[in-house]
């Protein structure tokens, strides 16, 4: 058992003892390394041990919670007993407490999260990385005159967790991030755009020179762009911009907004509410996935949840809080926030590939807008109203014409789910939510 | 306020001589510069929903930053505690990014600056008080929320208090401490009607004791604001699509310049050039109805401090005078690079953070119109006073706010309410387009949160109603 486990013990105890009926206790330690370079020198560099300690407890039906970044053994014993004496003060709620001891079980998945050979990689050798993104993206075009900067980012995390219910877990994962935002001028103005690669093991990783490119060639492409006269026609959101739509979907199926009733998607299991085209899944058990876990922060087990399926609606996402409310069963997405709130979040969560090239996809437009920037939160997903700030490039007869910028698109996310007409083939995953290329039938676009 | 009376003196064990020792550390491979950030905050979180108080949260958080200035170059490492092995090896791992061949910084015996105002006088502390007191607000809030409508179905009401302590430490001689208390409540309503369901959403906040939850900002009012809001979007129609005449509210509206100006004001995107202000100070970018300031000195504000992180006097900064771009928002940093006065304006969200040039409270100054006069000369228009987040783009200038109350204006009369819409312009000429400015300069109510980099601060904003000639606005009705 490490050390962390033993504090975690130590915690639940006392906690017990306090007069906690049940509680739980989650550490978490980051390692971590990030540099920063810029137009060729080191801008910053940073390098950080943290830790942080977020615990639950409870009287009966009553729930406190604290967190804690000072791990002293007298610090910790201290907000031990203040959160206990917290617990007495709140309200009685019916579904507060911690899952059911049953869905607990033996053994978790090899799921390859650490990838041991980041260990090798010298702190010079990480400062080569952003080094040679930023150098190929500024030597991609005379016009890349400037730059963001390019940044590596590393970190090795440890989460261990603990329970009244004797469960006891650890696990360590490895993740990297490998980021460029170059500038493109002309006379016309200056654009940026950005590239980055995202993962846990060293050989999932993008090379640095194409990751700089590619920033390059985005930022390029923007230059000159302007605003079109307000215009209804079909939008194709490239994987970045669909994955932003993923999130919206994620909120609307969290368990949370669905007891709330405030999603605009409650009471519609088992019902159409997306193209055919359409199936999303959660899938925590991706072998060395950015979202891969072997449980969540409550401890549940983790699982592939279907969300939806050939576009009927298959199941909303749960805390074990959630699913009591809602009579049904936690789905291992529980997730702590910085202070200790336990919430609900995507471990992989992504809308599968369709049979479509982004190019195919791209040819298949008469008047449209290919969007790869949005901006803004102009997003209800209470009614689904949609609104927000677009930058993308206008495309007639299937062919690029020319970047456009301050324009929004609007419409309902309800509609724009059934009108997905086509799915890319080329789903991008630089976190815990992925989509491919989309396209979608309609929407307004505002502009001049 | 003398350093040594601060709490890591006088709880922590620290004393001046551990201040050398790691300001020495710090410098001992030659960097220019180094600084030390203590921080000791306490929050308590309390949320109410379904008509109970679900949870109560205390969260703890204590460290300290090391940096260390090479020239253009930071190197940056951190603590979770005060535990001397520890911040000694956070001071040598920052140390690495100066070449040792470089001079290096002298460090000087730290002596404490004048502390000359403090801007949050309260007695006692939000954080200080019985949860049982906090509890009753959030109360008092639920009955308002549900007692203002019937077709009121959920109501969520949430507290949140701060005390944050920092001690900041630098190798050129500065010592400075503050106690920085906060305090916010906001309270979500959902309204449903036959199926259709809408949102509404009010908050408010400072730096302040429990008082501050009195007038505008009393639970029941804060609480009947946001239910009417909900209320309201029950019977909203499309907004409209495409460029139009637009009258903003007084208040929160002030967003507006805080993404299409503020952001592209700061100093570090100014010094790399990557703004599209850059170069453009003493040119004209508004029309001559506008004067902008950023003004950290105001009590009690939400956005306002007695020292920046970086222990810097906060300061009212002018940003656009009359119309003509004046000045950056800067940092020590970009201060120090652009050979141009510190404005005060460096700030973190924490000890794990590296400070950058951020906003404190942004606002535009009153002008001489009467506001129900600016309604009435619009023919057809949007009338827009409450909006939801906003962003912008600083290399392009384009940016985006979103309004979540809004009006079509027809002939000089306000009528029907629209849907959330997003708002889209460019910065830099943006403000040229600004036709009329009221006399009915008003703050926001204290709930504003800016991200840059990873950081999140609190920050506020300000308004007097005003009238832009064309903006384009992203509704569905063409």
């Amino acid at each position: 058992m490490s050390d962390l486990q033993s504090t975690a013990g130590a915690v639940i105890e006392r906690a017990k003892k306090d007069g906690a009926t049940a509680a739980d206790v989650m550490i978490r330690e980051d390692d971590s390394f990030s540099v920063t370079v810029r137009m060729g020198e080191i801008e910053t560099l940073k390098q950080a041990i943290s830790r942080s300690l977020m615990l639950r407890v409870f009287i009966g039906k009553r729930t406190a919670l604290s967190h804690t970044s000072d791990l002293t053994p007298s610090v910790v014993q201290g907000l031990v007993d203040e959160t206990v004496e917290m617990a007495r003060l709140t309200s009685e709620d019916d579904s507060a407490g911690l899952p059911e001891h049953a869905v607990y079980r033996n053994g978790f998945p090899e799921l390859q999260l650490i990838d041991p050979s980041w260990e090798e990689v010298t702190p010079a050798e990480r400062i080569d990385f952003a080094m040679r993104t930023e150098a190929a993206a500024l030597s991609t075009d005379k016009a890349i005159t400037n730059s963001e900067g390019a940044s590596f980012d590393y970190a090795r995390s440890q989460v261990t967790l603990a329970n009244t219910l004797g469960f006891n877990g650890t696990y360590q994962g490895s993740s990297a991030g490998l980021y460029c935002v170059p500038i493109a001028q002309s006379s016309v103005g200056m654009q940026r755009d950005h590239w980055m690669s995202a993962a846990r093991h060293r050989k999932q990783m993008e090379l640095p020179e194409d990751i700089g490119r590619k920033a390059a060639q985005r930022a390029l492409r923007r230059l000159g762009a302007r605003k079109i006269p307000t215009a209804e026609g079909p939008i194709v959101f490239d994987p970045l911009t669909a994955r932003s739509l993923l999130g919206h979907l994620f909120e609307a199926v969290s368990g949370s907004s669905i007891y709330r009733r405030s999603s605009f998607l409650i009471d519609q299991i088992g019902q159409r509410v997306a193209a055919e085209n359409i199936t999303v899944v959660d899938d925590a058990l991706i072998p060395a996935g950015l979202g891969s876990s072997p449980f969540d922060d409550e401890g549940v087990p983790t699982r592939v949840t279907p969300i939806i399926e050939n576009g009927v609606l298959r199941n909303y996402l749960h805390t074990a809080y959630t699913a009591r409310k809602l009579a049904s069963q936690p789905t291992g997405n529980g997730s702590r926030t910085a202070s200790g709130a336990v919430t609900i979040g995507p471990t992989n969560f992504y809308l599968k590939p369709g049979k479509y090239t982004p190019e195919e996809i791209i040819r298949s437009i008469k008047r449209g807008l290919y969007v790869v920037e949005l901006i803004g939160f102009g997003v209800n997903t209470v009614t689904g109203d949609y609104s927000r700030g677009a930058v993308g490039i206008w495309v007639e007869n299937g062919e690029f014409v020319h970047p456009v910028q301050e324009v929004t698109i609007a419409g309902n996310l309800r509609d724009m789910l059934n009108n997905i007409e086509m799915v890319g083939n080329d789903v991008t995953f630089l976190g815990s939510i992925a989509a491919p290329t989309l396209k979608i039938g309609n929407m307004v676009i505002s502009g001049e | 306020m003398e350093v040594t009376k601060s709490i890591f003196f006088q709880t922590y064990n620290l004393n001046v001589a551990d201040l050398e020792n790691y300001l020495g550390e710090a410098l001992a491979r030659g960097g220019d510069y180094a600084d030390l950030y203590f921080e000791y905050r306490i929050n308590h979180s309390i949320v109410l929903e379904e008509q109970i108080i679900k949870s109560a949260t205390k969260s703890v958080s204590l460290g300290v930053g090391v940096r260390v200035i090479s020239g253009e170059k930071t190197g940056y490492a951190y603590s979770d505690d005060l535990n001397r092995e520890n911040v000694m090896k956070a001071a040598r791992t920052a140390a690495f990014i100066a070449s040792a061949s470089s001079q290096g910084g002298k460090i000087q015996i730290p002596t404490p600056l004048g502390q000359e105002k403090n801007l949050y006088p309260i007695n006692v502390f939000p954080t200080e008080l019985e949860i049982s007191q906090k509890i009753a607000l959030l109360q008092d809030a639920d009955r308002a929320a549900r007692g203002f409508d019937s077709r009121i179905k959920q109501v969520q009401a949430s507290y949140v208090d701060e005390t944050k302590h920092v001690l900041i430490v630098t190798s050129e001689g500065n010592a400075a401490w503050d106690r920085q208390p906060l305090v916010r409540m906001n309270v979500m309503c959902i309204a449903e009607e036959g199926g259709r369901l809408q949102s509404g959403y009010h908050g408010g906040g400072g730096r302040r004791g429990l008082d501050i939850f009195a007038g505008d900002l009393d639970p029941k009012a804060i609480a009947r604001e946001s239910a009417r809001q909900a209320i309201l979007q029950l019977g909203a129609v499309d907004a409209p699509a495409g460029p139009t005449e637009v009258v903003l509210g007084p208040g929160w509206p002030g967003i507006l310049l805080h993404e299409a100006i503020g952001h592209g004001l700061e100093a570090d995107f100014n010094r790399k050039k990557t703004s599209a202000f850059a170069g453009l100070v003493g040119q004209k970018v508004a029309s001559e109805l506008c004067t902008v300031v950023d003004d950290g000195t105001i009590p009690f504000r939400r956005g306002s401090l007695n020292m920046d992180d970086e222990g810097n006097p906060t300061h009212q900064t002018v940003l656009i005078e009359k119309g003509i771009l004046r000045g950056y928002l800067q940092d020590r940093l970009s201060s120090r690079l652009m050979k141009l006065p510190l404005t005060g304006n460096g700030r973190r969200q924490s000890y794990d953070h590296i400070p950058i040039p951020r906003m404190t409270n942004t606002f535009m100054m009153a002008g001489d119109s009467a506001p129900e006069d600016i309604i009435k000369s619009v023919k057809k228009g949007l009338y827009a006073v409450q909006f939801g987040g906003g962003q912008v783009d600083i290399t392009s200038g384009k940016f985006v706010f979103s309004a979540s109350e809004a009006y079509l204006i027809d002939d000089g009369h306000i009528t029907a309410p629209v849907k959330g819409a997003t708002l889209i312009g460019d910065g830099p000429t943006v403000l040229r387009q600004v036709t009329a400015v009221g006399s009915d300069l008003k703050l926001d109510h204290g709930i504003g949160i800016c991200g840059k980099d990873g950081q999140t601060i609190p920050v506020g904003v300000g308004l007097p109603t005003i009238k832009i000639r064309e903006i384009t606005v992203g509704g569905t009705e063409k």
